[in-house]
This record gives structure tokens, sequence and C-alpha cells, in this order.
């Protein structure tokens, strides 16, 4: 579903991304790890171009998106991406957060959506906060409603950067649960993640990045119980 | 000796303020510098907008069309010579132009012009002080850019950026004071006819007093309006 060919990114003088070629299948759930500053939010950023990258392809559903006549807005529409900061709209009712781009985009009409957020609220046990503000609810709240917000544009591939790393830890658990639920519902997902375990359960792949490379990929078992690559090992003995 | 103070400050009064009628050349006056202060400010606000909005724009894009980058420069030379060159220079150079009707529609282009230019960085500062996630929020869900700036950015930045206007409007009431310059009755100039009429100093000091209390009466009000934005915050 999504290809991407010898991708790289800098920042000045700074090599984040180095030639990464990769490739992404509908239903996948790709876990994306590695030392902090090696590049994974960037990867993931040029996935739904919030990042340009500077050369190389990313195709998506056989459409290359870094040609230069492409419509970004339209490819955005059909990627969900979840923040590690959850970015709500706070002067927004969460039923408005989550009911904003689907109306504004025509996709829906505002009663369609409401019900539909009605709905992912239910499913998430947050219908109560509907009519409240961001500001009312708990980090792990917020970051729920950042998922279904995504959601409920009905994408065809979810990125998440660090969902869980700004949270307390009482409250990851049921971020986690929410986003093993869209794992299991046969969403394509790619999660930058440092909750190993977590990886290992839920990942039907793993991406070792290291340097703006993917140094080792393997299905979770392989790569946790197994690494090769010298610095994943260095890596895994850190935080195992 | 207080007597004669007395009665001589009653009888410039006189001159100055009742004899003729002359009071409602004041309210005239007052009508006028108003007016000038709120097309001033409305043109501002528009012409600030947009400047704003060129400068964000080409500022957040890597690499930029020609016609941005063109409005870009043009937008930076605009304000760089409106914020380098006197108010007074502008309207008299405004006025000057052969097919300028009067001194009032000058003045609401003057002012509106120069009032851009500064009302510009309010929009820009306004909407720099929104986390960049909230854009990379909207444009993730697939919203264009104009439609983030429009739902999301805006009506945040409009918290910070209402009371600054505010001000904008009060500075422009001072401000339009200069436009006797190019022959427009607004309370100054009026003051300063009826000053040579009279062959008193009276008039200088009423307007001066009028100046004070709509300036006094337009922060209070400003007060209250900023109270009641911090009550509805909801961050
Ligand atoms: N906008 C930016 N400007 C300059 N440097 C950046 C920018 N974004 C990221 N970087 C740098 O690029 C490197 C990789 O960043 P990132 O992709 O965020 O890594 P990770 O998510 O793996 O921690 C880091 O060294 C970071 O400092
Ligand atoms: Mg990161």
């Amino acid at each position: 579903m999504i290809e991407i060919k010898q991708l790289c990114k800098s920042y000045g003088e700074l090599r984040v991304l180095n030639h990464i070629s990769e490739g992404i299948e509908r239903g996948e759930k790709v876990a994306v790890i590695g030392p902090s500053g090696s590049g994974k939010s960037t990867f993931l950023r040029c996935l739904n171009l919030l990042e340009k990258p500077d050369s190389g392809e990313i195709w998506f559903n056989g459409k290359e998106i870094t040609a230069t006549d492409i419509d970004t807005d339209s490819v955005r529409q059909h990627m969900g991406m979840v923040f590690q900061h959850f970015n709500l709209f706070p002067h927004l009712t969460i039923r408005q957060n989550i009911t904003l781009a689907p109306v504004k985009l025509k996709k829906q009409s505002q009663s369609a959506a409401d019900e539909q957020a009605t709905q992912l609220l239910t499913r998430i046990g947050l219908i109560d906060k509907a009519d409240t503000y961001p500001n009312m609810l708990s980090g792990g709240q917020k970051q729920r409603v950042a998922i279904v917000r995504a959601l409920a544009m009905n994408p065809e591939v979810m990125l998440f950067d660090e969902p869980t790393s700004a949270l307390d830890p009482e409250m990851i658990g049921e971020v986690l649960d929410l986003i093993r639920d869209v794992a299991d519902s046969g969403m394509t997902m790619v999660i930058v993640t440092h909750e190993m375990k977590f990886a290992r359960e839920v990942a039907s792949r793993v991406l070792f990045m290291d340097e703006g490379e993917i140094k080792e990929q393997n299905d979770p078992a392989n790569l946790f119980d197994a690494p090769k690559n010298k610095r994943l090992q260095d890596f895994l003995s850190k935080v195992l | 000796m207080r007597l004669f103070l007395a009665q001589s400050l009653w009888s410039d009064f006189q001159k100055s303020f009742i004899d003729k009628d002359r009071w409602l050349m004041y309210l005239d006056g007052l009508k006028m510098t108003l007016l000038l202060a709120l097309v001033g400010t409305i043109v501002g606000i528009i012409l600030g907008l947009l400047v704003a909005l060129i400068k964000y724009s080409y500022s957040t894009r890597k690499k930029n069309k020609p016609w941005l980058s063109l409005l870009n420069w043009v937008a930076n030379l605009y304000t760089t010579v409106i914020r380098g060159t006197p108010v007074v220079v502008q309207l008299l150079i405004l006025f000057s132009l052969s097919f300028m009707p009067n001194g009032v529609v000058a003045s609401f282009i003057g002012f509106g012009v120069n009032s851009g230019a500064y009302v510009a960085e309010v929009f820009r500062s306004g909407i720099n002080s929104i986390d960049v996630g909230q854009m990379e929020a909207g444009r993730s869900l697939g919203l264009s850019s104009r439609a983030t700036m429009r739902y999301i950015i805006l009506p945040q930045a409009i918290k910070n950026i209402l009371p600054a206007l505010f001000n904008e409007f009060i500075a422009l009431v001072k401000e339009t004071s200069v436009a006797g310059y190019i022959a427009v009755n607004d309370l100054t100039k009026v003051a300063d006819r009826i000053k040579g009429i009279t062959f008193v100093n009276l008039p200088l000091y009423i307007v001066a007093l009028m100046y004070l209390c709509i300036v006094y009466l337009l922060t209070l009000i400003q007060k209250r309006i900023e109270v009641r934005y911090s009550r509805s915050d909801r961050n």
C-alpha cells in the first residue's frame, strides 16, 4: 500500500533520513523503534508529507504522492495521524474536534458526523464528555479523543508518533488498549513507540532505525529475541 | 483677584464654547475624529490581515511559488516604508495626488494604510502564538492550510489579537489629530480654528479634556472585554 524508495531528508548539514526504502502492505502493523534522534518522527512525517523529502519517492495506493502535482490535502484525508502531544483543538468541544474535518471537507453532513462522533465516543467511554472542552480531559482521555478524531476520517492507514510518551504512567494502558483495538479492526498502522512490550504484542513487523537508516527489521519475536545488528543489541539491552 | 480669574475664565469659556453655538463645532470635530479612527482601524484590519497571511504563507513553505515571493516582497516593502515614514508625510503625499477628491477620503486611506502596517504585526504575533501542533493536526486531517487557518488557528489567535486591535483604535483616536494638515475638520483642527477666531487658548484645553475622556472611556471598555474573554477562556 505504501512504497518508499530511496527517501532522503536533511536538516542543514544533518542527514536525518539516509536512502530509506521500505514497503508497507495493507493490514500490516509496523512498529518503528530506535534511539532518540534516529529519524523515526521524520520518517513518519514524510509518509503524510508533513515533512517534504529532499529526494526519493513515496507511493501510496499506486500513486506517487511525492510528485509535484499531487494534492497533498486529499492524500492526507486517507492517512490519520496521532501526535505525541495530542494536539486537540482547545477552542472546540470534544464532539466538534471529531466532526470538524469530515464536515468541512464535505465527507459527511453535520448530523451524520455528529452521529459518528457519538458512536466513537461511546466506544471509548467518553460520551459524557462530548460537549466539554479538551482542558477538562486527562492526558489519556485527550489522546484517545485524538485517535478517534483521526478515525472519523475513515483513513486507510494510521500513523502514530510516540502516542504514549507524553502520558503519566497510569494512563498509558488505556491508550494502548484503544490502539490495540484499532489494530484488531484490521487497520494498517505505522507506530513509533518506546513501548517494547506493546510492539512485540501488536506489531506484525518491527523496524529498527538508527542514524537515519533502517538497520534491521523482522517479525517481533525474531527481532527482540535474536537481534543481529550490534546497535540493535545495544539499544535493546538498554530499554528492555 | 480670584474673582477676576474666574470671570475671565468664564468669559473665555463663553467665547470658545457657548457663543454662536460653537459647542456644535466640537461635536462635529469629535464625530470626525471617531469616524477617522474607526475607518482607519477597519481598513487597517483588512490590510493587516492580508499582509500577515501573505507573510505567514511565505514563511511556512519550503519552496515558494514566484507569485507568493512577489507578494511577500510587496508586503515587506509596504510595512518598511509605512513604519519608516511619518504619518503626516504619508497624508500630505496622498492629499497631493490629483485624483484624491478631498482630505477626508485621503485620511480614510492614509490612516488605514498606516494602521495596516502595524496591525499586520498584531496578527503575525497572534498567529505565531499558537502552537505549530495545531496547524499540523489540522493539515494531517486533510484540511487545507486556508481551512486550518480559518477554523483552527485564527479562532484561537483572536483572543490575543482583539485587545491589541482595540489598542490600535485607541491610538488612532489620538493619531488622527494630525488630519488637520490636510484640511480635515477633526477635533484638533476645530479647536485650532476656534482659537484663531476667538483669540483665546481655552479651546485647546477643552479638546485635550475631550480626548482624555474618550481614551479613558475606551480603556475601561477594553478592560471589560478582556475580563469577559479571560473568563470564557477554555484553555
Ligand atoms: N525541524 C527540524 N529542524 C532541524 N532539525 C530537526 C528538525 N526536526 C528534527 N530535527 C533533527 O533531526 C533528527 C531526527 O529527529 P526525529 O526524526 O525527530 O528523531 P526521533 O523521532 O527518532 O527522535 C534529530 O537530531 C533532530 O534534532
Ligand atoms: Mg520523535
